[in-house]
């Protein structure tokens, strides 16, 4: 089967969601938040995103409605994980069944319909063209016509490189991700740049959220994400936490689900083209910890932690 | 036996001390001289004075040691100096002003700075990174991390610290995190630096290198305030000492006038004998034999075809500079890393390839290096802890069934017999003081009575009350006719304790001294690598 453009750039509209909730996923993992609740966040997203296209009849302003809400909703992450100290893992899962049960109660309170909502006048974002690159052949083909959201995750991943590598304050993430007590005796707040960790992916995932129900499709249905999050948190895993990194985990997740919908189109069975991502999801994790596994029995054991003498006085 | 403090430095003490340049406004007074003054500090806990009524005095460029036990408040007068705890009665001086801190971010404003003893560090990020953390020049709204690291060389430069500023703190030395830690406090513009037992995790020569650096600080007008229960270094640093002993202050001494048995006094309160040396024991048939014992570590060898004997009745000391192959022999023997090479027997038992059951079965106990974490299960009770190693068998364990009754009295018994400090068996061990928390591990090792007991850094973190407890429990272990073999970095504890030293460099046996023929200087040359040949 050969790669073609519209492979290529059905790839790049499915990986989308995946690399905004990774990136937001990325954040939090370094400063120290293990957020599993990306699949949730998404979720709220879609739904946020599709009311707020509905009743203001403007895509943009259901993006800006899906940002807001799940910015709100990750509040409860910050607020339970940093400020409370609750099992992140718990509340990640609390948040992900909230997610479908409160998406799919308001839906039929809201919409008045069950399982899912579209409708020819609800506003897609639909595609914008990249100046000067659509005329080119193939690289037009794939690049171009994408929804503005697909350009801006492009832009989200190199902000947040340059972020964490460059900026001051994402040298304080890292660190403070890296070791608190140090971050905390250098008077840098632990507290502040772990909430803003968690709601920058909570914006990010309602981006997320938004590119999937108004970009990818032009609906909601219940459940919607189905495991986008979740390969989202893999993705953060296997790219490291780095922008480049998730970027190019959610580019494999992305060529994947787009593999698999083409070949269904050729008599694959739905079901495994549904279950392709997961597969590949844990042969890449299966490889990662390998690699790493092969990596660390190689390194020089000066990971020797100093002994921790008695405390004095 | 009390002095007063030092009140200007200039009464024919050292050169050194008389060498230095009184900083501007210095000598209008004592108080207004001082750089730290802390007067009548009292801070109670539930229960405990944990200071009462301290007082301390540090000059500029000074260095000034603050001793005692375990206990005895040095931890908490320094947490109070540095913002983290306030005090309920007292004042602080810094340079002459009274301050009262509510956060270590305003002591650090103030020009204080501290290393504690478990560093914070950021393992992954670069030594510029880690020193300009949280002040961070800028340019162009992103780090300058030109201007960063310019800064930080300069300053490892003119204090002589000799860090590289590009260098991940990951793979940096211990001693050399230190200096890390260090430079972070001169960037932030520190006048005081508070050294929480700087020395507990460092080599000799790491201890040798970070004392250079501290003298040059104080020739540079920084002052340091070094808190540590280790008397030799004492010394060899300070200027002047303060000795707490149950919250309040028990002698002010200066060094040039003073004696390590002088200081051991005021700290414990009754006589102490210093770096005894105990008489040999009767040696008895082998129980320990290893020959041509190998482990591998990336190709080149960690330790190198040793042989050696532990006999019954004999301490067998085992020196040498930190990573020279140590650790892996000691992991080699216990069962911990499968060796490479080479035969090991207990008590006749071939256990080279035996799992750690097995070894323990042939008659080996072994206390290690990291009471926390290998030697102990820090969350689990004093009594589980000391029931470790009994739980297989009778009588805390009947039909399969671990006796709640019989593991209580177990460890009511053990603790009488070696004198831990505890308050109940069924509290977690990690609340145990670094002295008690031995005692439990040594005398569970030891109430095995196996016929081989391998001892790591046995008083590493222990009061000096508590180390000549160890210490003689040990040698009357060894009186009963067991073997020991003993790793510790302690000159002073190897020449005193040990029948015979092996000495360790680069995974093998470089010289071995007969207890007549070690002092601190031969075995230091040995440790240097400046061996006079195999004895």
């Amino acid at each position: 089967m050969p790669i073609d453009a519209e492979l290529l750039a059905s790839a790049l509209r499915a990986l989308t969601p995946i690399l905004l909730a990774a990136l937001g996923g990325a954040l939090c993992q370094r400063a120290g938040v293990f957020n599993i609740s990306l699949e949730g966040m998404m979720l709220v997203g879609c739904f946020s995103a599709v009311t707020g296209s509905w009743f203001t009849g403007s895509a943009w302003l259901g993006v800006l409605v899906a940002v807001a809400a799940t910015t709100a909703f990750s509040l409860v992450l910050a607020v339970g994980s940093v400020s409370l100290k609750a099992d992140a893992i718990v509340l990640g899962v609390a948040m992900n069944l909230l997610a479908v049960g409160l998406t799919a109660f308001l839906l039929r309170t809201v919409f008045g319909v069950q399982g899912a909502f579209s409708d020819p006048e609800l506003k897609g974002l639909g595609a914008v063209g990249l100046p000067g690159l659509d005329d080119v052949p193939y690289v037009g083909d794939v690049l171009g016509g994408q929804s503005p959201l697909v350009y801006l995750s492009w832009v989200a991943v190199a902000v947040a490189a340059v972020f964490l590598s460059r900026h001051a304050w994402g040298l304080r993430l890292r660190g403070v991700g890296e070791r608190p007590d140090a971050a905390l005796s250098l008077g840098v707040s632990v507290t502040k740049y772990q909430y803003a960790a968690v709601l920058a992916s909570g914006t990010l995932c309602g981006l997320a959220g938004a590119q999937l129900a108004l970009g990818n499709v032009t609906l909601f249905s219940e459940n919607m994400t189905s495991g986008r999050g979740w390969i989202a948190v893999v993705a953060v895993m296997l790219g490291r936490a780095a922008p480049v990194g998730v970027l190019l985990a959610a580019l494999l997740f992305g060529i994947v689900e787009a593999l698999g919908f083409r070949l269904q189109g050729q008599g694959l069975p739905q079901q495994a083209a549904d279950a392709a991502p997961y597969l590949v999801t844990l042969v890449a994790l299966f490889l990662s910890t390998a690699r790493r596994r092969a990596r660390r029995a190689s390194a020089p054991a000066d990971e020797h932690a100093a002994p921790q003498p008695a405390s004095l006085g | 036996m009390t002095l007063p403090p030092s009140d200007d430095g200039a009464r024919g003490e050292g050169a050194r001390v008389a060498a230095k340049t009184p900083r501007p406004g210095a000598g209008t007074g004592a108080s207004a001289s001082a750089e730290v003054e802390m007067r009548g500090i009292v801070k109670h806990f539930p229960g405990v004075r944990a200071n009462d009524g301290i007082d301390l005095t540090v000059a500029p460029g000074e260095i000034h040691a603050l001793m005692g036990e375990n206990g005895a408040g040095k931890s908490t007068l320094m947490s109070i100096l540095y913002g983290m705890q306030r005090p309920d009665a007292g004042t602080i001086l810094i340079g002459g002003r009274e301050v009262s801190f509510t956060s270590p971010t305003q002591a650090i404003a103030a020009g204080l700075g501290m290393v504690h003893q478990g560093f914070k560090l950021f393992p992954s990020l670069s030594v510029t990174d880690n020193v300009v953390y949280g002040r961070e020049p800028r340019r162009r709204g992103l780090i300058d991390r030109a201007a960063a690291r310019r800064k930080v060389a300069e300053l490892s430069e003119r204090f002589g610290l000799g860090v590289d500023p590009g260098a991940p703190v990951a793979e940096l030395p211990v001693g050399v995190r230190q200096r890390v830690e260090i430079l972070k406090l001169l960037y932030r513009d520190a006048r005081v630096l508070i050294l929480d037992e700087p020395t507990a995790v460092l080599t000799p020569a790491e201890t040798g290198a970070l004392f250079d650096v501290l003298r040059g600080l104080a020739a540079h007008d920084r002052t340091v305030l070094i808190v540590t229960h280790k008397l030799r270094e004492v010394m060899a640093l300070s200027d002047n000492v303060t000795v707490l002993r149950d919250g309040r202050v028990a002698a002010r001494l200066r060094t040039a006038a003073t004696t390590p048995a002088e200081i051991a006094e005021a700290m414990t309160g009754r006589a102490i004998e210093l770096d005894r040396r105990y008489p040999a024991g009767a040696i008895g048939g082998p129980v320990l034999e290893v020959t041509g014992l190998t482990v591998r570590g990336e190709g080149r060898p960690l330790v190198d075809r040793v042989s050696c004997t532990v006999r019954a009745g004999e301490v067998v000391g085992i020196a040498g500079v930190a990573g020279n192959g140590q650790t892996e022999l000691i992991e080699a023997l216990v069962g911990l890393r499968p060796p490479d090479g080479g035969r090991v027997t207990v008590d006749g038992r071939d256990v080279t390839d035996a799992p750690v059951a097995a070894r323990r079965a042939a008659g080996l106990a072994y206390v290690p290096e990291d009471r926390a974490e290998v030697g102990s299960a820090p969350d689990a009770s004093i009594g589980d802890n000391l029931a470790m190693g009994f739980h297989r068998a009778e009588p805390l364990t009947v039909r399969g069934l671990l006796r709640p009754a019989a593991v209580r009295a177990h460890a009511r018994r053990l603790i009488g017999e070696f004198g831990v400090k505890a308050g109940d068996p069924a509290d977690p061990v990690s609340t145990l003081s670094g002295g008690n928390h031995q005692k439990v591990i040594l005398g569970r090792e030891m109430a095995h009575d196996a016929r081989l007991l391998v001892v790591e850094q046995p008083t590493r973190g222990v009061d000096i009350g508590s180390i000549q407890n160890i210490h003689a429990r040990l040698i009357g272990y060894r009186d009963a006719g067991h073997a020991i073999l003993l790793v510790s970095a302690e000159l002073s504890e190897i020449i005193g304790l040990s029948d015979r030293i092996l000495v360790m460099s680069e995974g093998r046996i470089a010289t071995e001294l007969d207890r007549g023929e070690a002092d601190e200087r031969r075995l230091g040359l040995a440790m240097a690598g400046a061996a006079e040949g195999p004895a």
